[in-house]
């Protein structure tokens, strides 16, 4: 069994966040960054766990990013993985960074983990199209996931419920809450990631569909409005009167 | 060249956020002067001509549609046929399950620059943007698609439903073949509550000053009330005081309903980037330093326990 696992590196979750070169771009001043959550605990623990029940799993990590991002490939890397691959590209168009992955994914690998989304695009969308990329199956929103006679044994958040699944291999998923816990590098996997390999390629001819004009932040709320504790039922005749919210 | 929404059902009727999807498509249809189209997937128990009265010219009707449902690889190659026979410009999907499942997928399939999430009607001047929600909440972006064809998920209850004529669209039955798929479903489970949380317009939350499980009792009973969902923080799902299924915020589900009612939640900055695009919040929570209060409304400082009574009553008095 091989599996690749896409991660991305996202601002830290209680970073604050702002821009700047006239709102086009995020500042980074100060910040801190992350692998995206969800491509960790998710995706990457989960295969963890695939390996550690079949060690004969092969694990490979793919991120498409500029040098920079290295730092929370080795950290991905001490918490399991064999090797990392990164294409040295800057972009945020999910189009072109899809079918940069895609030229990877392609290589015989049975499963294609992502998360969710990333916390700074919330797009949601790079699966799908690695998926419409390669022709294969795509599962989006898996809470759980197993191999068992050579299928993936899959279960999906579905409207108002959830859906176990059985699909061939090779298959994408897109990964959330519920496919594994969180987990700590430890010492051993620190010193064995300084080792593993980290290849770097160059992007492949792309285009780009939609390009970022300019950021902006909501405007900021008016204030709270203060209900006194002892009369509640004024709260409620806001909501229906003021806000119409009721 | 049209316009075209992709609706979904739920038991056989059009989904209130596919209204919202087509009132949006309608109103881009104008802005650029296209017919606007909505494709109706599967069997329904609805006279589809009523849509006409949100200013949809055709009803596009595949009932035949295999296991497009599940299988979003066969309903990108389904959806993907009808947009090209009907010369799709600009393409509308809810930011749905669905929409999220298929959006991408369509996107590759037809080279179509795709923008998720959208909270706005585009730009058409010599360009075409859209803004959507990016940073979990915390901020929006303008994002230009330069493809000729286009897709666009829009956020639910960002865009309101609109009656705009009392004329009745015309139905087309489409009888596109649909491949079989090879995906299987073994099993499905459906959530308890009977408000689903994504397309709930009023959510009441409970956090970890509800002390404990035996204390949602007041939680449920408000959500009874105002016809709501409920939700929950992070540590109260962790706990297993609420199934997993409500834990809502960055690494939960984001919702936006027109409501939100937090008690006993801090607001701290992961849960508030799950909730922050809710249009009313109301905060309850005894503590006046909770952060909440500054994303907040409304708010009460006060002891839940003692609030949430007297708020069940008023709401019930209302009528
Ligand atoms: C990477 C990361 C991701 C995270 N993702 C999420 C997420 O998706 N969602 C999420 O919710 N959290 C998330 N968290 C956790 C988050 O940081 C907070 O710890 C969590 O939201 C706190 O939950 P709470 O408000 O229920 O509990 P607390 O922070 O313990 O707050 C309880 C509140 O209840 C109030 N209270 C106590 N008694 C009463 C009473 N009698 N009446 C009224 N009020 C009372 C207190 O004043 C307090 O403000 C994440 C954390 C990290 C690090």
């Amino acid at each position: 069994m091989k599996i690749l696992v896409c991660i991305s590196r996202t601002p830290d979750t209680t970073s604050k966040i702002s821009f700047v070169d006239q709102n086009t771009k995020f500042n980074s001043d100060g910040v801190q960054w992350i692998i995206n959550p969800y491509d960790e605990w998710y995706a990457l623990v989960r295969a963890i766990e695939l390996k550690e029940k079949d060690p004969s799993t092969i694990i490979h990590l793919i991120n498409v990013g500029s040098i920079d991002n290295e730092a929370i490939i080795r950290k991905a890397l001490a918490l399991g993985g064999d090797e990392a691959i990164r294409i040295n590209t800057n972009n945020d168009d999910a189009y072109f960074i899809s079918h940069q992955i895609a030229t990877i994914a392609k290589d015989g690998y049975d499963l294609i983990l992502t998360g969710k989304e990333t916390i700074d695009h919330n797009g949601s969308s790079i699966g799908g199209m690695i998926a419409e990329i390669l022709d294969s199956n795509f599962i989006s929103l898996a809470t759980k996931l197993d191999i068992e006679n050579n299928q993936a044994i899959v279960t999906r958040e579905s409207e108002g419920g959830e859906e176990k699944i059985a699909a061939p291999l090779p298959l994408v998923i897109s990964c959330q809450k519920g496919m594994a816990e969180a987990r700590i590098p430890n010492m051993r996997g620190i010193m064995a990631a300084r080792t593993k390999p980290l290849k770097v390629s160059e992007a492949s001819n792309t285009e780009c569909l939609t390009t970022i004009n300019a950021f902006d932040l909501p405007p900021a709320k008016a204030g709270v409005k203060l209900i006194p504790a002892d009369t509640p039922e004024l709260l409620v005749k806001l909501l229906r009167e003021e806000a119409k919210a009721i | 060249m049209s316009v075209i929404i992709i609706t979904e059902q739920s038991e056989n009727k059009i989904k209130k956020q596919s209204l919202e999807s087509i009132s949006y498509g309608v109103a881009i249809a104008k802005q650029l002067n296209l017919d606007a189209f909505a494709l109706v997937m599967g069997a329904t128990d609805e006279n589809l001509s009523y849509l006409g009265n949100y200013g949809v010219k055709k009803i596009i009707h595949q009932k035949n549609i295999g296991a497009a449902n599940s299988d979003n690889k066969v309903a990108t190659k389904l959806i993907s046929e009808i947009c090209t026979q009907h010369q799709a410009q600009i393409i509308i999907f809810s930011n749905s399950l669905f929409g999220k499942a298929v959006a991408p997928r369509l996107s590759v399939k037809l080279k179509a620059g795709l923008v998720s999430g959208a909270i706005k009607l585009p730009e058409t001047g010599n360009s075409f943007s859209v803004k959507r929600s990016v940073f979990s909440g915390k901020a929006f972006a303008d994002v230009k698609i330069s493809s000729p064809i286009k897709i666009i998920t829009l956020n639910a209850n960002a865009f309101e439903t609109m009656k705009s004529s009392d004329a009745n669209a015309e139905i087309v039955e489409s009888n596109i073949e649909v491949p079989a798929g090879t995906i299987n479903i073994i099993e499905t489970k459906k959530n308890e509550g009977t408000v689903s949380l994504t397309d709930a317009e009023t959510v009441v939350s409970g956090g970890r000053g509800l002390k404990g499980p035996e204390n949602w009792g007041m939680i449920e009973e408000l959500a009874k009330a105002l016809g709501a969902a409920t939700a929950c923080s992070r540590p109260v799902a962790d706990s297993n005081w609420r199934p997993h299924h409500e834990h809502v915020g960055q690494t939960g589900v984001a919702i936006s309903p027109n409501l939100y009612i937090a008690v006993g939640i801090s607001g701290a900055i992961q849960h508030l980037a799950g909730v922050n695009r809710s249009k009313t919040i109301v905060v309850i929570n005894n503590d006046p330093e909770a952060p909440f209060f500054k994303a907040a409304d409304y708010g009460i400082v006060g002891d839940a326990f003692q609030v949430m009574p007297k708020i069940i009553e008023a709401v019930k008095n209302l009528g």
